[in-house]
């Protein structure tokens, strides 16, 4: 295998600052501190399960909720005169481009026991609600972040179906209902993978909006392991086997994603 | 529709608000003011964050931009099986959750450091790590634009006489300059947001998101909320300008990528 | 395109800009980094020094103030290699497990001439016995927040057993610390706070873990906010923060309870990979200047162990027991001292699981997670395949 001068550089660099670097994580998972083999780390994590399960079932209901969210606004702004797409897609864009933390935190604002949309109930004289430090604001947080990375690949996939095919279903006596089940759905699989990729992936590892909206409570994945690298608990070896297993975890979700959007390709043209 | 803008920018507006509020509280409306404005121009903790965050992000975006587009060139024409390989590692920072990217880097930062005693955690560390998280993107909005490219007028050129340097920078670059300067915003924009990656291996240096991380677990400063605001019209307004230039079609492709 | 360019060069432009002016005439070639606690120097608000400026104005050198949130995160820091901080103000037990780890520099009091200011109350406490590493820079004791309104037993009837009133479900706060939420569980237990004894630890986890439904939020800092906006009824917390809570809303009392608490000390040292040790001890003895000490004990509202600085506070806060109580509660309470390896990371291990809200008896759990789902993938690739076929 012959490989161009001009890779080089590139490859030079991603050995050194992305295989050496997953390399030690393999190579912590597997060691204790003073440097000898060992299973204990695995063990160590395997009683962490719940806080895995947590992760996984918050990260998989709020993908669900983007999804089924962000599926009926992608289509309708793919309905939309070109003109007002545009718009559409620009102010989905735009805070996306402002710090997360903050939109995080506002989100503290409102949520609170005394912060803003309890005094609105309140003020209605409706029974407050304790909603701040539930797993449903959690899952408020991931959903509130995440949906613009469902919305858009999903838009994107279905302005690119061809007018052609929905128009050949129609004449071949499909009605409203048939055309979005048997044709526009199926060619938007590919979106819908990538947008469930995008939405579960940071969902599942994400430490900052448990942190703030979960009071500290809702220990996640995330957590784990930043508690291993930076927190309480000072212990890298933990930390990388937890790492490892998360890393792996995504890995089969990806897997299962992509064979979902193959199978479909080869649907339609069989 | 409306409510889901209705949801994603609610938050933004009550920070925005609360950047005129005259209390340092976060519930309590205690009249308007603009002095927040004018202290965060004196506030040297988030103005010396403000600026690592624009040193790391223009210095890790150039050389993800010069690295990425070079290595693009370089992929689509290496055989089909080396294309796949190198593709592979791309993807890699691009699926691994940024927590494990964050963190493995850390492991080998102060890996190094412990034991040659280079790669101190700071601005270097920051922005060799920005600038491989920047690379795959780089290189994916690169790589169609050479992939649409006729290769013939390349070869063309070096029969007329060039060298296969110039004939790259006359013919080559400036078919996929639109490429480039997709994957150096992007670049930019993802290292000025970057959060995770740069609380794992920043060291002492202070980056805005982690400024602002470490106000959020006391009492956030409305200066935060005045910067917030400062970024957010200027990027509304930035945005509106681009798109009124009928520079529609380019930003989507950049969006989209 | 080249309008695009134009843009990005003009917001860096801007951005050097505004920060580069106000860069170059702070530029100091000497300087010092110093790590320490969130709001815990005078800073020049209201009127008061500012202390870091004061220094850089009468030495030249530059001071780097970067905060932490609890001890472990300035171990973990610090340990994890890489950071060199010249100045830290670690607690007590954490002065005491640093110089086990021997990441301590030890001072040379010479250049500390200030250091006979300090009371000697508060020389070789028993996390630093010889007093050689470090230099006591505030303390206080560690009580309970409570909103006069809603919280119906009166003062002297509190107890740490009210932090597992099931009354108070969802308006309780706790440390986000591993030390001091176990010091509270394990005095309301009647334990000593340092024991040795794995059991007594084994047994206050299970009290904490009990406890984490009524729980409303593991905080820290953030309990000014909490507390202050009628979020939370009861939070432990320390006592020389006392005063910016209850300014923020009055209504809120301040209580040691009658089991006895802790007193924590913060001190001044120097890590052991700092490289600008003289200008960190010049530091730490402008800190103990009688002016500067007054400076920073009338911001932070800590009480002082600085004899002179004590001496010229406002007699109301001297003879205010919160800050400084009576002979009889400082008897009861008691000082964190580093705990042995083993039940540190026991404690360490407790906390993550009490967050965790208790773990799987079975380590193997994990495998059958990662089991099922790569049941589903072969399912679904099966399933293609059978459709393929068809």
């Amino acid at each position: 295998m012959k490989i161009r001068l001009s890779l080089f550089p590139y490859l030079l660099w991603m050995a050194i600052f992305v295989i050496v670097p997953m390399m030690l994580v393999v190579f912590f998972s597997f060691t204790d501190s003073s440097g000898s083999l060992t299973f204990e780390n695995l063990i160590e994590a395997g009683k962490y399960s719940a806080v895995f399960l947590r992760s996984i079932s918050l990260g998989a209901a709020s993908t669900i909720i983007c999804l089924i969210i962000g599926y009926p606004a992608a289509h309708f702004i793919s309905k939309a005169n070109f003109k007002y797409q545009n718009i559409f897609i620009m102010l989905l864009m735009i805070p996306m481009w402002t710090s997360f933390l903050l939109r995080t935190y506002a989100w503290m604002t409102l949520l609170e026991y005394n912060g803003l949309i309890n005094r609105l109930l309140n003020f209605f004289e409706i029974q407050r609600l304790n909603m701040i430090n539930t797993p449903g604001a959690v899952m408020l947080g991931m959903v509130y972040n995440f949906l613009p990375y469902m919305i858009l690949p999903i838009y994107t996939v279905l302005t690119k179906i061809d007018k052609k095919v929905i128009e050949a279903a129609q004449d071949l006596g499909a009605n409203k209902l048939e055309v979005f089940t048997k044709v526009i759905f199926p060619l938007s699989i590919p979106g819908i993978v990538s947008g469930v990729t995008m939405v579960f992936v940071p969902s599942v590892s994400t430490f900052i909006i448990s942190k703030m909206l979960g009071g500290g409570s809702i220990l996640v994945i995330g957590d784990l392991i930043e508690m291993q690298f930076l927190g309480n608990a000072y212990n890298p070896y933990l930390g990388s086997c937890i790492s490892l297993i998360l890393m792996i975890i995504i890995m089969i979700c990806m897997g299962i994603m992509n064979s979902l959007d193959n199978g479909s390709e080869e649907e339609i043209f069989l | 529709m409306s409510l889901i803008f209705l949801f994603l920018y609610l938050p933004i507006f009550v920070l925005m608000a609360f950047s005129f509020n005259d209390s340092k509280s976060r519930v309590v409306w205690a009249g308007f003011t603009f002095k927040w404005y004018q202290r965060l121009f004196e506030n040297q903790e988030i103005l010396g964050a403000f600026y690592n965050t624009l040193t790391v992000a223009v210095v890790s975006s150039i050389i993800a931009t010069l690295l990425g587009t070079v290595a693009a060139v370089g992929i689509t024409r290496s055989k089909k099986l080396t294309r796949k390989l190198i593709m592979n590692i791309t993807n890699i920072p691009m699926i691994n959750p940024e927590i494990v990217t964050g963190v493995s880097l850390m492991l080998m930062f102060v890996f190094l450091y412990n034991s040659l005693g280079v790669f101190k955690p700071g601005l270097l560390t920051l922005i060799s790590a920005h600038t491989t998280f920047c690379l795959p993107y780089v290189i994916l909005s690169v790589m169609p634009k050479l992939r649409q490219m006729d290769s013939n007028i390349y070869e063309a050129a070096q029969d007329l006489g060039c060298s296969p340097f110039s004939a790259f920078f006359k013919v080559v670059l400036p078919q996929i300059t639109s490429g480039i300067v997709t994957g150096f915003i992007m670049s930019f924009t993802m290292s000025i947001d970057d959060f995770v990656i740069s609380y794992f291996t920043g060291g002492t240096t202070q980056t805005l998101p982690i400024a602002v991380y470490s106000m959020t677990r006391k009492m956030v400063s409305p200066e935060i909320n005045v910067l917030s605001a400062l970024l957010f019209m200027f990027v509304f307004i930035l945005l509106v300008i681009i798109n009124l230039r009928g520079e529609k079609d380019k930003l989507l492709s950049t969006n989209n990528l | 395109m080249k309008r695009r360019f134009c843009f990005i060069a003009f917001i860096s432009i801007i951005g050097l800009f505004i920060t580069g002016c106000e860069y170059k005439s702070e530029k100091a070639k000497e300087y010092i980094n110093v790590y320490s606690w969130g709001e815990f120097i005078s800073n020049g608000s209201e009127g008061s020094i500012d202390v870091n400026k004061e220094f850089t104005k009468e030495t030249g050198i530059k001071v780097n103030y970067k905060t932490f949130q609890n001890n472990e995160e300035l171990f973990a820091k610090l340990s994890g290699g890489g950071f060199d901080y010249d100045v830290i103000i670690p607690s007590d037990y954490m002065v005491s497990k640093l110089i086990e780890n021997d990441m301590l520099e030890k001072l040379n009091f010479s250049n500390i001439p200030n250091f006979n200011l300090i009371n000697n109350n508060f020389k070789g406490l028993n996390f630093d016995p010889n007093n050689e590493y470090s230099v006591p820079y505030m303390w206080g004791m560690v009580g309970i927040f409570y909103n006069k309104e809603e919280v119906v037993e009166k003062e002297e009837e509190i107890s740490w057993d009210i932090l597992w009133n099931k009354k108070y479900k969802n308006k309780i706060l706790m440390f986000d610390n591993a030390r001091d939420s176990f010091a509270i569980s394990l005095l309301r237990l009647g334990y000593p706070i340092n024991t040795q004894d794995s059991e007594k630890w084994k047994e206050a986890a299970n009290e904490l873990l009990r406890q984490k439904p009524l729980v409303q939020a593991y905080v820290m800092d953030q309990i000014f906010n909490k507390m202050g906006n009628h979020e939370a009824v009861l939070a432990p917390y320390y006592a020389g923060d006392a005063a910016a809570i209850m300014k923020s809303n009055e209504n809120i009392g301040f209580v040691i309870p009658k089991e006895g608490s802790t007193m924590f000390v913060d001190s001044l040292c120097i890590p052991k990979n700092s490289s600008h040790k003289r200008q960190a001890e010049q530091y730490i003895n402008f800190m103990c200047r009688t002016d500067i000490a007054l400076a920073n004990v009338k911001h932070i509202g800590y009480s002082t162990p600085h004899k002179e600085a004590y001496e010229k506070l406002d007699e109301e806060v001297k003879n205010n027991e919160i800050f400084y109580p009576s002979k009889e509660v400082l008897d009861k309470s008691q000082i964190f001292t580093n705990l042995s390896p083993e039940i540190n990371s026991l404690m360490d291990k407790l906390w993550i699981e009490v967050k965790a809200g208790g773990i799987s008896e079975n380590p193997w759990m994990i495998l059958f997670i990662l089991g099922g789902f790569i049941l589903l993938y072969f399912i679904i690739i099966l399933l293609k395949k059978c459709r393929f076929i068809k």
